[in-house]
C-alpha cells in the first residue's frame, strides 16, 4: 500500500521493536515479583540439608485476583518454618525450599506445571490448586504418579483420593450448614447462581438434594462461563423468580463477582430490598477487591474469618501483614494454605522422612493449632474445622454471626442419593478404601 | 407490556456495550482493513486511566470533583488509548499495511506486551524502559552521520539498541533494589473501579428497573456515535478519511496526506476505544485481561455489520444486545405465556448464559452463511485492500 515508505525503515524499526520487546520482558523477568522466592531470604546456614516442595497457583489470568494470597500464605509458613530450624528428619535439620509454577487459571497447565514439579524437580509433595478444575486436572497426574498434593480451598466434596489432602471445608463443614441456616432465618425461596464449571455445578447439585430434605425450594439457577461478565440476563432471571426478596446463593469464582455485585446493586437486588446473598467464594480479600460498598450486608461461610477474635488468628494476621504489607488482609483460603504447609512439616516429621508415602500415612490423626483454632487430620485425607457464618462490614471484614463449632469432614455427600451411605476411610486395607458403603 | 420494555431496555443495555467496543474497531478495522488485536487492550488503558484518574481525585484539592471522576476521565482514557494507538500506528502497523496476516500477528504481540506492561510496571521499571528507549533512538545523534551510511550500518544500529537496552535493564534493576521504586503502579491483581454514588443505583419507570449506570452508558454510546458520525460526515477531516478509503492512489493525486490521514483515524479508533473502557468499570473488574472479555466480541460485531458501514456495526450491536437477553434470560417465556410445550422446552434449554452464548454464535454463523459481508454489504466501489 505504501511501498515507498515499507523498504527503508522497515529493518531499523523491527530492530528497534523486538529490542525493545526484549528489554520489556527482561527487565519483567528481573524486577517482577517482590515476593517471589521469599522463603529464602533471612535463613543463616545451619541446615543439614533440603527439601523441595512445589508451590502451584494461578499467578496470572482470571484467578490471580485469589490465588496470589494463597501463594503468599504457603511461602510464610515456609519462611516460618525454616526460621524456626526447618524440617526435623532422622535428627537432620531440612530447609524447605519452595519451588513456584504458575498455573496461569488454566487447567491443563496445571496439570503440565505438576508433572514438571514431580519428574523434573522431584519435589516432596505439592501446594496447589484453586479452582476444583484444576484440582481434577491435577488428579490424575498426582495418581498416575503416585504423589502428593496439598489442596486448600473449600470444595464439593465427592472426591476421595489416596494422593490428596484436603484442608479447606468439604459442603458439610460449609455449604450445607449455611444452607440450613439460611433457610431457618431467611427463606425458603433459592436462586443459584454459579460459575461454569465443576464446584458451582457439584455444590448446587448437593444445594438441592439438601433443600428437597429440609423444605426449600429452588426457584431457579444459571451459570456464567469462568470470566464472563455480562450479568443482565441472570439478573433479569432473578428478579423474575424473586420478586420479593428470597435468597441468593452466589458460586461464583473469580472476576465475574465483580460484575455481578456491582450490576446487583444497580438492579435494586440489595439486603435492603430482602434479598439474603450468600457467597461460598468471597473472602475477605475478595470483598476488597470487589469493593465493600457493593457486598455490605451479604453472607459468606467459613472455617476462618481476619475477624476471629482469637490470639492464634490476631497472631496470623499480624505477621501476614507485617510480611506483605498493612493494607493486605487474611481469609480462610490463606489460613487453609498456611495450615497445610505446617501439617505436612508435622506429617513429615512424625513419619521421620519426606518420602510421599509415608508422609500420607503418617498425617492421618495429625494435629495442629491453626489460626482458627485446633484442627485435625481424618482418615478421609479431609481435615477437622470450624464453621461460621460472617456478615460483610462497611470497612470490609465480617462479623461473625453464627458459630456452628468444629465438624469432622464428610466426602461423600450425603444428600445426593448416588453417593448417599458411601465413605472413605484410607487407614482400612482395602482397594476401594476411597468409596465404599458404610 | 412492562415485560417488552424490560427487554428491550436490557437488550439496548448489553447491545451498547457491545457498540461502544466495537465502534472504535469499526473505524479501523471497517475503514482502514486493519485487524487490531490490541484493540481490548487500548480498551484496558482506557480503565486503567479510569482508576488512575478516579485516585487522584480521591483525595487532595480536586477532591470536590471526586463525583464526577467518570466524566473526567472519559478525554484522558481517549487520549491516552489514542496515544498509544497513534504511536502502536507510527511503529508497527504502518509498516504492514495491505498484509492482513502479519498485522494480526504483530497486533496480537503488542497486545500481550501491554498486558505485561501494565502488570510489571513500576517507577524504575518506567524509568528503565524509558531510558533504554531514547537511548536507542538518539544513538545516531551522538554519533558521527557517517557512520549510519554504511554497508555495515544495519549491524551498527542492532549493536546500538542492543546496548540501549542492556543499559535500560541495568538501570530499571538499579532503581529496582529502591523498595519505593520498586512498587508496582497496578500489579496483576485486579483493581477497583467504584463507581460514584449516583451510578449506582437504579430509577424505576413504568415498572421497568433502569441502573444509572446502564442509562449512563446507553448516553457514552448515543454521544459516541453522534461524535462519530459527526466527524466522518460533516468535519474536513473526516471527509478525508472517507476519501482515502474509497480511493487511496486518487486521494494522494488530489493533495490529500494520506500518512496523516492513516494515523488520525487509528487514534480515533483507539480513542474510542478508551471511552469503551471508561464505560466497562461500571459493569464489571478491571484487570490486566479485560481487553479478551470484548475483543472477540467486538469483532463479531463489525463483521456482522459489514466492514466499513457505521450503522451496520450499530444495528448488529444491538441486535446481538437483544438476541442474548432474550435467550438467556428465558424472557420469551414470559412475552408469550401460552406457547406450545415443545417450544417452551427448547426456551427453557437455552436459557442459561451458556446455551444462549452458543445459540447466538450458531445463528451468527448461519447468517453469515447466507450474508457473508454482514448484515450492510459494502456496495458499488470497494475498499482497497
Amino acid at each position: 500500500m505504501h511501498p515507498s515508505s515499507i523498504r527503508k525503515p522497515s529493518l531499523r524499526l523491527i530492530g528497534g521493536a523486538t529490542a525493545l520487546a526484549t528489554s520489556l520482558s527482561l527487565v519483567a523477568c528481573g524486577g517482577g515479583g517482590p515476593t517471589a522466592g521469599g522463603g529464602a531470604d533471612a535463613t543463616g546456614g545451619n541446615f543439614d540439608g533440603e527439601v523441595k516442595v512445589g508451590i502451584l497457583h494461578s499467578r496470572s489470568g482470571t484467578m490471580a485476583i485469589s490465588e496470589n494470597t494463597v501463594a503468599e500464605a504457603e511461602l510464610m509458613a515456609i519462611d516460618e518454618i525454616n526460621k524456626a530450624g526447618g524440617v526435623a528428619i532422622e535428627g537432620k535439620k531440612l530447609k524447605i525450599v519452595p519451588i513456584e509454577e504458575d498455573g496461569a487459571s488454566d487447567w491443563p497447565t496445571f496439570a503440565e506445571k505438576a508433572k514438571k514439579l514431580i519428574d523434573q524437580d522431584q519435589v516432596a509433595v505439592v501446594f496447589g490448586g484453586w479452582t476444583s478444575a484444576s484440582r481434577k486436572a491435577m488428579l490424575p497426574v498426582f495418581e498416575a504418579k503416585d504423589h502428593f498434593l496439598f489442596y486448600p480451598i473449600q470444595y464439593e466434596g465427592q472426591e476421595c483420593s489416596r494422593n490428596i489432602f484436603y484442608t479447606g471445608a468439604t459442603p458439610n463443614q460449609q455449604a450445607e450448614p449455611a444452607v440450613s441456616w439460611l433457610l431457618k432465618n431467611k427463606g425458603k425461596d433459592f436462586f443459584l447462581v454459579g460459575s461454569d464449571y465443576v464446584y458451582p455445578r457439584t455444590a448446587n447439585t448437593i444445594m438441592k438434594e439438601q433443600l428437597k430434605v429440609e423444605g426449600g425450594k429452588l426457584v431457579g439457577e444459571d451459570y456464567l462461563p469462568l470470566g464472563n461478565t455480562e450479568v443482565a440476563p441472570i439478573i433479569a432471571k432473578i428478579k423474575q423468580a424473586l420478586p420479593k426478596g428470597g435468597v441468593i446463593v452466589n458460586t461464583l469464582n473469580g472476576d465475574s463477582n465483580v460484575a455481578f455485585f456491582k450490576q446487583l446493586k444497580a438492579a435494586g437486588i440489595t439486603p435492603a430490598n430482602g434479598y439474603a446473598i450468600m457467597s461460598f467464594s468471597i473472602a475477605e480479600e475478595e470483598v476488597a477487591a470487589i469493593g465493600p460498598e457493593y457486598l455490605e450486608g451479604t453472607y459468606a461461610a467459613w472455617n476462618f474469618f481476619q475477624s476471629l477474635d482469637t490470639p492464634a488468628s490476631k497472631t496470623f494476621t499480624a505477621n501476614f501483614k507485617a510480611k506483605y504489607g498493612a493494607q493486605r488482609v487474611t481469609n480462610d483460603p490463606a489460613e487453609s494454605a498456611y495450615n497445610m504447609v505446617y501439617l505436612w512439616k508435622a506429617g513429615a516429621e512424625k513419619a521421620n522422612s519426606v518420602d510421599d508415602n509415608k508422609v500420607r500415612t503418617a498425617l492421618i490423626g495429625v494435629k495442629f493449632d491453626a489460626p482458627q483454632g485446633p484442627i485435625e487430620v481424618q482418615p478421609n485425607h479431609h481435615t477437622t474445622e470450624l464453621v461460621m457464618i460472617g456478615e460483610v462490614q462497611k470497612d470490609g471484614m465480617f462479623k461473625i454471626i453464627e458459630n456452628k463449632g468444629v465438624l469432622k469432614p464428610i466426602a461423600w455427600n450425603q444428600f445426593v442419593p448416588e453417593t448417599k451411605g458411601y465413605t472413605c476411610d484410607w487407614t482400612q486395607n482395602r482397594p476401594d478404601a476411597g468409596k465404599f458403603r458404610m | 407490556m412492562t415485560a417488552l420494555f424490560d427487554t428491550l431496555f436490557n437488550g439496548l443495555a448489553i447491545g451498547s456495550v457491545l457498540m461502544l467496543a466495537a465502534l472504535g474497531l469499526a473505524v479501523v478495522f471497517g475503514l482502514m482493513g486493519v485487524i487490531n488485536m490490541a484493540h481490548g487492550e487500548l480498551m484496558m488503558l482506557g480503565a486503567y486511566t479510569t482508576f488512575v484518574v478516579q485516585n487522584l481525585l480521591k483525595s487532595g484539592p480536586l477532591a470536590g470533583l471526586f463525583p464526577i471522576y467518570i466524566l473526567l476521565s472519559i478525554p484522558f482514557a481517549f487520549l491516552v488509548s489514542g496515544l498509544v494507538g497513534l504511536l502502536l500506528e507510527k511503529t508497527v502497523i504502518r509498516r504492514l499495511y495491505g498484509r492482513p496476516l502479519e498485522t494480526l500477528l504483530a497486533t496480537w504481540g503488542v497486545s500481550l506486551i501491554l498486558q505485561q506492561f501494565v502488570r510489571s510496571v513500576s517507577t524504575a521499571f518506567f524509568l528503565g524502559l524509558l531510558a533504554g528507549v531514547a537511548l536507542g533512538l538518539l544513538a545516531p545523534r551522538f554519533t558521527p552521520a557517517a557512520w549510519w551510511q554504511q554497508r555495515w550500518t544495519p549491524l551498527l544500529r542492532t549493536g546500538s539498541w542492543i546496548l540501549a537496552v542492556i543499559v535500560g535493564i541495568s538501570l530499571g534493576s538499579a532503581l529496582g533494589s529502591q523498595r519505593a521504586l520498586d512498587q508496582p503502579w497496578f500489579s496483576a491483581r485486579n483493581i477497583d473501579v467504584t463507581a460514584p454514588e449516583w451510578l449506582r443505583g437504579s430509577i424505576d419507570i413504568g415498572g421497568v428497573t433502569m441502573p444509572t449506570a446502564r442509562l449512563f452508558i446507553l448516553a457514552l454510546t448515543a454521544l459516541a456515535l453522534v461524535g462519530v458520525n459527526w466527524f466522518l460526515q460533516k468535519s474536513a477531516w473526516g471527509i478525508r478519511i472517507r476519501a482515502v478509503t474509497q480511493n487511496r492512489s486518487m486521494s494522494s493525486c488530489l493533495g490529500i496526506p494520506t500518512e496523516t490521514v492513516d494515523a488520525l483515524t487509528f487514534f480515533v479508533g483507539s480513542g474510542l476505544a478508551g471511552i469503551a473502557g471508561v464505560a466497562v468499570t461500571l459493569l464489571g473488574s478491571v484487570g490486566p485481561n479485560l481487553g479478551g472479555n470484548y475483543i472477540v466480541l467486538a469483532f463479531m460485531v463489525v463483521v456482522l455489520g459489514g466492514l466499513g458501514k457505521l450503522w451496520g456495526t450499530v444495528v448488529a450491536a444491538f441486535l446481538l444486545g437483544i438476541l442474548d437477553y432474550v435467550i438467556g434470560s428465558g424472557s420469551l417465556l414470559l412475552l408469550w405465556p401460552s406457547m406450545p410445550a415443545a417450544l417452551n422446552g427448547v426456551i427453557t434449554f437455552f436459557a442459561t448464559t451458556s446455551m444462549a452464548k452458543v445459540l447466538v454464535f450458531v445463528l451468527i454463523m448461519v447468517f453469515l452463511q447466507f450474508r457473508p459481508a454482514g448484515i450492510f454489504p459494502q456496495k458499488g466501489r470497494t475498499v482497497e485492500t
